[in-house]
């Protein structure tokens, strides 16, 4: 599914990932973990090739991603659903326009989005809030926007920067109980967090990064250290 | 390819409605630059239109000529002056023509006239320049026929109107360049803002997977409604004031200049296309140099 072999990326003099080799496979559950800046962003921002590796390869899908082109990354990034800490939603365009636009970007057709979008809402639990802008509705309920914007297209993969990272500990629990449904469903997920409690709990695959090394992987691992 | 553009237009029309502060603000500076640009053109085109038919008054050169020169020998001296390029036509103003035209201009005092016992005034012919720069050069020449008795040319008054001519022109022509400079800094100042309006949003949409024309079809077709409607707020406008500028004016003007305004729905006729298509292709442009940054990221 996603493979690192020796990757390496510098920014100037500072450190952003160090001969990185990691595997995860279809259907992992993997927790991404480790203090602020030790290069947890980087791999992520490798994967949606938002930057490029000084060395090593990367593959997504089977398929060696530092030398695509331009034109190849939007056809990358759809196969790959992306949830963040600060949910990123359009904010001129509403709970069902937020959906419905993943759908448009891959030119589905109307009848398509009409049909998928209630259903994925109601996954949600947000079926009531579709005409709502983003700012009208709480946090939880805006990561669950995010979260069916991010599954509406059946991506491959779901990665999560911080998810529940502006969420109360209830919420955060909730939207975890989605993640984990989602990927029982057999979507791989990969989720950067700070959530000692919840990883812990989850006991899931944990690969911990510091200083731009990958340090631990283990199954069932826990969150490990303190902040 | 219509699905797009159709995507594109219903986005655009929505979004203009709903980032309704962006839109007004933009609306706002485009429609600013446009009355700024479009009132000064207004003023430039009736002065040049003025001053041009200044020039005609005295583009004329009257030739007067001795009593013994027939109406064949005046055909001759005619044929010969249209030979040369810097004259545009003749006319032959026989002495009783010349009468008419004297008692025309007197009015309700031409019965003075008519205690005459014979016509004093003699045949002529007047000749038009076709530059009013050519005039002294005619004017030589013309005193050197033979059957001629008398040029008039009014010298001193073309060689003044020459230069205010010249300086009102080139000063409208320094005023429009210098009004353009302005408007520019405005635009692209509003357009600064909205770039930082539309960073974030631009983000998302590459995040989700949008490729760079799915994102610049709505943003290209929301700048260039926003243009649109931005001319559409300043034809109203200028016509609103120009209307009022001829009614309150238009009696000076003719004092001054001795010629009326340019007549309001013809102004409107020749600008709407122009200005339209001027506020459409402001608007793109800001739309084009506001995504530029952040798309090839």
């Amino acid at each position: 599914m996603i493979r690192f072999e020796g990757v390496t990326k510098m920014y100037g003099g500072n450190v952003g990932l160090l001969d990185a080799t990691i595997k995860i496979e279809k259907g992992d559950f993997v927790f991404l973990v480790g203090p602020s800046g030790a290069g947890k962003s980087t791999l992520i921002k490798l994967i949606l090739k938002e930057i490029e590796p000084d060395e090593g390869a990367i593959y997504v899908n089977g398929r060696e991603i530092t030398h695509l082109s331009n034109r190849e990354i939007p056809p990358l990034r759809r196969s790959i659903g992306m949830v963040f800490q600060d949910f990123r939603l359009l904010p001129n365009k509403t709970v069902y326009e937020n959906v419905a636009f993943a759908m448009e970007v891959v030119h589905s057709t109307k009848r398509a989005i009409r049909r998928q979008i209630p259903q994925v809402l109601s996954i949600m639990g947000i079926s009531d809030k579709a005409d709502k802008f983003p700012a009208e509705l709480s946090a939880g309920e805006q990561q669950r926007v995010a979260i069916a914007r991010a599954l509406i297209n059946n991506p491959m993969m779901l990665i999560a920067d911080e998810p529940t990272g502006n969420l109360d500990p209830d919420t955060a629990w909730e939207i975890m109980k989605l993640i984990n449904q989602i990927n029982r469903r057999g979507t791989t997920v990969l989720m950067v967090t700070h959530a000692k409690d919840i990883v812990d709990r989850m006991g899931k695959r944990v690969v911990a990064i510091d200083k731009g090394r990958i340090v631990r992987d283990a199954w069932g691992g826990e969150y490990g250290y303190d902040d | 390819m219509i699905r797009g553009l159709k995507y594109a237009l219903t986005q655009a029309f929505v979004q203009v409605f709903r980032n309704k502060g962006m839109s007004l603000a933009s609306i706002f500076s485009i429609t600013a630059m446009l009355l700024i640009l479009g009132l000064f053109f207004f003023v430039t085109v009736n002065i040049n239109i003025a001053t041009e038919s200044a020039k005609q008054q005295f583009n004329t050169i009257e030739v007067y000529l001795l009593e013994e020169t027939s109406r064949d020998d005046a055909d001759i001296i005619t044929q010969s002056l249209l030979s040369m390029d810097e004259i545009a036509g003749v006319t032959y103003v026989s002495k009783e023509e010349a009468m008419e035209h004297f008692k025309d201009r007197w009015g309700d005092k031409a019965y003075l006239l008519e205690g005459l016992a014979e016509n004093p005034l003699p045949n002529s012919l007047r000749v038009e320049l076709t530059s009013l720069e050519d005039g002294q050069l005619i004017y030589e020449a013309c005193r050197n026929l033979i059957g001629v008795e008398d040029v008039r040319y009014y010298q001193e008054e073309v060689k003044k109107i020459l230069t205010i001519t010249d300086f009102i022109q080139q000063g409208a022509l320094i005023i429009i360049l210098f009004l353009i400079i302005v408007s520019v800094v405005v635009v692209s100042n509003t357009v600064k803002l909205t770039v930082m309006a539309r960073q974030r949003e631009i983000m998302i949409m590459k995040y989700v997977g949008a490729t760079n024309w799915f994102i610049r079809g709505p943003l290209l077709a929301e700048g260039m409604m926003i243009g649109c409607i931005s001319a559409g707020i300043y034809l109203g406008l200028i016509w609103m004031i120009y209307s009022r500028m001829v009614e309150l004016f238009s009696n000076q003007a003719l004092l001054l200049f001795s010629t009326s305004f340019v007549e309001v729905g013809f102004m409107m006729r020749n600008l709407i296309w122009i200005f339209i298509a001027l506020g459409m292709s402001i608007g793109a442009f800001g739309s084009i140099l506001s995504m530029r940054r952040f798309l090839n990221a």
